[in-house]
């Protein structure tokens, strides 16, 4: 009897043991990397958003600062102690205007503003479903997919972009454009906004959007209608004013493409045909990437590129020339340094455990590399200021 | 008045571990000849993990998923609440893995492989039995050997009292989050050989409950936030019905069953940052229809025969105006017809021949979504025998899988194709030695090689599925045993103590991966690798203290290392993830249970151990997730008034009041309550 006693009581205490371990959770303190060697340039440094896997709420910011060398990684936890649930659920998009960074936080339904410098949190700004930021004069516009809800047997919800004061941070006007809107673009007194159709046409490709909006930047209303390509994504303007716009296909039989809209015909007046995930405009260099799955090979086809905006040619099939392309698993964002040409590129790897952050000379060989949030994703660069 | 003849009732198979379960059971063989599941007269190579009677009607669970939490090898991923979606995964090898039998057959899902749990209240469960690799009963249908681990969920069968024609049974249960649960239960004798039994069953539940989650800072301690929330949307509002008949044949039995379940509840949904409610919505509507014949033909040779028809409607609803809308409707239907051949050979062998067919078909409104139609052929050779010391169990099963496809709502040029057909041959070996004819020590092993299949949205699922996937395979390989000591004149009347030690190998694992365009788009691949190396050990024991009082206790723990080895192309991420410990598999957990009896009282403690975990195989610092652990107490008198038994229960549940969280995001209750009162008569 005696001895059951004690193994019974060897294993209650077993468990008392075990139960020990509960503690409080801390902040996330955030940890710092030396990945590379102190350098001087116009950039301070700059900011990795990692989107995090939906509903992970895993959202996280990374900081490169180039006079150390350092990597800091999941910097907003430990700056902004006090905010419950952290940055929020699967960031979409980072920039930086004036003295503030924002970061549109696409699942949380917000835009996070915060000091460009610090990082430190300075407010948000409540957008359902927001996408994609620019500026300008003092207003940011930010796209949402979430507009007015048309109550008719086919429920349909057009999406908006947002006006919002960068002084404020209030909401000041709204514009509707088409369905899912996503990347926009300002140029020429115009914002044009690249719809997207998403949520229309996944189960059948003529309902994809396949127009750019105008929206006239001293009106805020919609102009008109560009007729590009079913499920825009990405737009950007080059030095010229003209604009690149890709598509992403129907994921079925129509390729991802991207396409020249002339800025004074208003009108598509070149494809190149090359497919586009994400690209990265540094002077006349296009530098862009995809990756295409192949139902033959079962696998992602990942290429590299770069195109001149103005010959509109394919100058370059890979921009990383040390074979370390072929240990990225699924390019997910890209950035190139104006002054150095460095190009940064991320690995998402998974989806769901972190990726990497890759420094390429401009040459195309691997500087440094560095283990970073889940999908990273998106970058702003912070200029020196006095 | 319920007497509990815990401690003087024999034995009747000697697999029981609780003594309370033997009531319920010698039970059912005095009055019900021939109806009890073990109609062979073998005992189970390896005796199954089982809860059943008082003992699982004093253990604190609403849902069959809080019960199984009590069981060794088990892990329930849990998204909290009464509504919530709760899966169970045995011995770390996935939930698709684990069939989950209904009064002897298999529930299923054809559509994403998982059973919810959470769905099956315990009611009219009168006992759960958990399975590693097999039932090893080889008499059963040719689906019984068709997973790595199986639950079976026995509903209550009429028993009566030789006098009594009708029984009567009423449940009210009432307390946290709004619950109101109340449950009606008649059963009658019909004829001498036939007895009818209907089961019925409301529940709502608003789901609110508050949660709380806090921060301290890294150097001082101090608080850095802390925030209080009531749970939104995980209200629910379900009903049951089911009613059976029960007969008994000259050399045989029968029953037919039918069954009923319809829901409506709120997805709750994860808390992210600025999101604090959700809105999504669900409905099921579950129907079944099953029947089972058993009967002795001639001296040596048993037929058993078993059919299903099931119907299951799903309806997912997303009203938040700042999402993609939804509105999709799934419907399943599945047909299941079986034949089970036993011949005893000699006394000490037996063979039988399984033969199964079911058909599966899909049918839903969304856009792009093919029609899937699966036809499953099994045939399951099996023998044992009884070799003095040695007991010996093999089996072999043969799957052929075929399918079709409709266009469904695919558009114009979509390339949908349907899965190529599978044939699989798969392999289990069961063993039992009894070493000493004194001693009651059992040492057991078994191999068991199966697969599961990719569900219907692995294969066809608009955009993820991958019709090109291969079935999912796990390689079992276990060695452990049982030792059961009874003494006499002491306060410690019985003891067991049993372990099992394993290696899994799931291969070929159907994961979800990145999928071009570079945008957040998923498919599914056969890319995954996991091993797991566990130990489980389970001990009861039972005392008869003074004044009458009996004790009982049950504790279990539970090592796994389950590594995931999955390849990746890129070398700095694979060293990240590439060994990690799988998502949500705790090291170490662990359950206690333990009850007093005295005269009509009943007091029940009961624990639940989860040790630390990451929510992914990049096991760092960021994915960590703390253990967890909850008491809860329930309390219960029976008393009698008349001809009425009564019987009145209060639980109270995560006694410490601890904040937790089973799966990243979804937090689970703080402490709560139940009052349960029940009459019968």
């Amino acid at each position: 009897m005696r001895k059951h006693s004690l193994c019974f009581i060897a294993l209650l205490s077993l468990f008392v043991a075990m139960s020990a371990c509960r503690k409080d959770v801390e902040v996330f303190p955030g940890d710092d990397i030396t990945v590379d060697t102190a350098s001087k340039n116009t950039f301070t440094g700059f900011y990795l958003l990692n989107e995090g896997n939906m509903g992970s709420n895993k959202s996280t910011l990374d900081y490169f600062d180039y006079a150390t060398g350092v990597y800091k990684r999941n910097i907003y936890a430990a700056i902004n102690p006090t905010v419950p649930k952290q940055l929020g659920d699967v960031g979409n998009d980072i920039a930086i205007y004036g003295n503030k960074l924002y970061a549109v936080i696409n699942a949380s339904n917000k835009v996070e503003v915060m000091d460009a410098k610090t990082a430190r949190r300075i407010g948000q700004i409540q957008i359902p479903n927001c996408r994609y930021i620019k500026f300008y004069n003092g207003y940011a516009y930010i796209t949402s997919y979430a507009g007015p809800i048309q109550i008719n047997p086919n429920y349909t919800q057009k999406g908006y972009v947002a006006k919002v004061d960068t002084a404020t941070l209030a909401v000041v006007d709204q514009c509707i454009v088409g369905f899912q809107p996503d990347c926009l673009e300002i140029t020429g007194g115009k914002i044009y906004v690249a719809n997207s159709g998403g949520y229309m046409g996944a189960g059948n490709t003529a309902n994809y959007e396949r127009t750019v909006s105008v929206i006239d930047l001293a009106t805020f209303k919609e102009d008109k209608r560009i007729d590009v390509a079913y499920n825009l994504h990405h737009i950007l303007a080059d030095k010229r004013g003209d604009l690149w716009v890709t598509s992403r296909g129907d994921y079925k039989s129509l390729p991802s493409r991207l396409y020249f809209i002339d800025k004074t015909t208003q009108r598509v007046t070149d494809t190149v045909s090359i497919a586009v995930s994400n690209y990265y405009l540094d002077g006349d260099s296009l530098y862009i990437y995809s990756t295409e799955w192949s139902k033959i090979t079962q696998s992602n086809t990942i290429t590299y590129g770069i195109v001149d905006t103005r010959t509109h040619q394919v100058v370059s099939r890979a921009f990383i020339t040390d074979g370390t392309n072929k240990e990225i698993e699924i390019p997910y964002g890209i950035m190139v340094n104006p002054i150095t040409k460095d190009i940064y590129v991320t690995d998402a790897g998974n989806y769901v455990t972190p990726g990497m952050l890759y420094c390429f000379s401009k040459e195309g060989k691997k500087k440094w590399s560095v283990v970073t949030g889940d999908i990273p994703a998106h970058f702003a660069l912070l200029p020196n200021r006095p | 008045m319920i007497t509990f003849l815990a401690f003087i009732c024999t034995h009747l198979y000697g697999q029981h571990h609780h003594r309370d379960s033997i009531r319920v059971d010698t039970g059912a063989v005095k009055t019900l000849r021939g109806v009890t599941i073990s109609a062979s007269g073998y005992k189970e190579v390896i005796p199954a993990q089982k809860l059943s009677g008082e003992a699982l009607k004093s253990l604190n669970s609403f849902s069959v998923a809080d019960a199984i939490r009590y069981f060794a090898g088990v892990q329930v991923k849990d998204y909290g609440g009464i509504g919530g979606l709760k899966t169970v995964d045995m011995r770390s090898m996935g939930t698709n893995h684990m069939g989950v039998f209904y009064d002897g057959i298999q529930l299923g899902n054809a559509q994403n492989g998982q059973i919810d749990l959470g769905k099956f209240s315990m009611d009219n469960i009168e006992s759960i039995s958990l399975y590693n690799g097999q039932k090893s009963d080889i008499f059963q249908p040719a689906k019984d050997y068709g997973s790595s681990g199986s639950i079976y969920l026995r509903s209550r069968k009429p028993v009566f009292d030789s006098t009594k024609t009708t029984n009567f049974k009423g449940v009210f249960k009432t307390g946290s989050f709004d619950l109101i649960n109340p449950s009606v239960l008649v059963e009658q004798k019909l004829t001498e050989d036939i007895n009818f039994s209907i089961s019925s069953e409301y529940i709502r539940s608003s789901g609110r409950y508050p949660f709380r989650y806090k921060r301290i800072y890294h150097d001082t301690k101090e608080l850095a936030w802390d925030t209080t929330a009531v749970r939104q949307n995980g209200d629910i509002n379900a009903q049951r019905i089911e009613s059976g008949l029960y007969g008994n044949l000259n050399r045989g039995m029968w029953n037919a069953k039918a069954y009923f379940y319809n829901s409506e509840r709120g997805i709750p949904g994860a808390i992210v940052n600025n999101v604090w409610k959700n809105a999504q919505r669900q409905w099921d509507r579950n129907f079944f229809l099953q029947g089972s014949l058993q009967k002795n033909i001639i001296k040596g040779y048993d037929i058993q025969v078993n059919a299903k028809f099931a119907n299951d409607y799903m309806r997912y609803l997303n009203p938040d105006t700042t999402l993609m809308h939804i509105d999709n409707n799934f419907h399943q239907q599945e047909w299941y017809g079986s034949i089970a051949n036993k011949y005893s050979v000699s006394k000490k062998i037996d063979i039988n021949l399984s033969t199964d067919f079911q058909y599966n078909t899909l049918r839903s409104n969304m856009e792009g979504f093919v029609f899937p139609r699966r036809f499953t052929s099994l045939v399951a050779l099996a023998g044992a025998a009884e070799l003095g010391k040695l007991k010996l169990q093999a089996s072999i099963l043969g799957t052929f899988v075929n399918e079709r496809i409709t266009m469904g709502n695919t558009s114009i040029g979509d390339s949908v194709i349907a899965a190529s057909p599978k044939r699989e041959v798969t392999p289990a070996v069961f063993l039992s030695y009894k070493p000493f004819p004194q001693a009651d020590l059992n040492i057991r092993a078994f191999y068991k090689n199966i697969f599961r299949m990719p569900t219907f949205n692995d294969l066809y699922y608009t955009d993820i599925g991958n019709a090109a996937l291969e079935p999912e395979y796990t390689h079992q390989y276990n060695l452990g045993f049982v030792y059961r000591k009874t003494l006499a004149g002491t306060a410690l009347r019985e003891w067991q103590l049993q372990s099992d030690f394993y290696f899994n190998q799931v291969t070929n694992k159907i994961v979800a991966v990145p999928k071009g365009s570079g945008m957040y788009r998923w498919m599914m691949m056969n890319l995954g690798t996991v091993e797991i190396k566990g130990v489980d050990v389970i001990s009861d024991w039972a005392f008869a203290l003074p004044e009458n009082i009996s004790l009982n206790i049950r504790a279990t723990y539970t090592y796994q290392l389950a590594q995931d080895f999955t390849k990746r192309l890129n070398p700095t991420l694979q060293k990240l993830t590439y060994g990690g410990q799988i998502p949500y598999i705790p090291w170490h957990s662990g359950s206690l249970i333990s009850s007093i009896q005295y005269q009509s009282w009943r007091l029940n403690y009961s624990f639940i151990y989860v040790g630390e975990r990451y929510h992914n195989s990049a096991n760092i610092p960021a994915n960590y997730e703390q253990p967890w652990y909850t008491s809860d107490l329930s309390a219960s008198k029976n008393f009698q008034f008349k001809r009425y038994r009564f019987r009145i229960a209060g639980e109270l549940n995560n006694v410490l009041n601890q904040d937790y969280e089973v799966v990243l995001n979804y937090p689970m209750p703080k402490r709560n309550y139940k009052l349960i009162l029940s009459v019968e008569l």
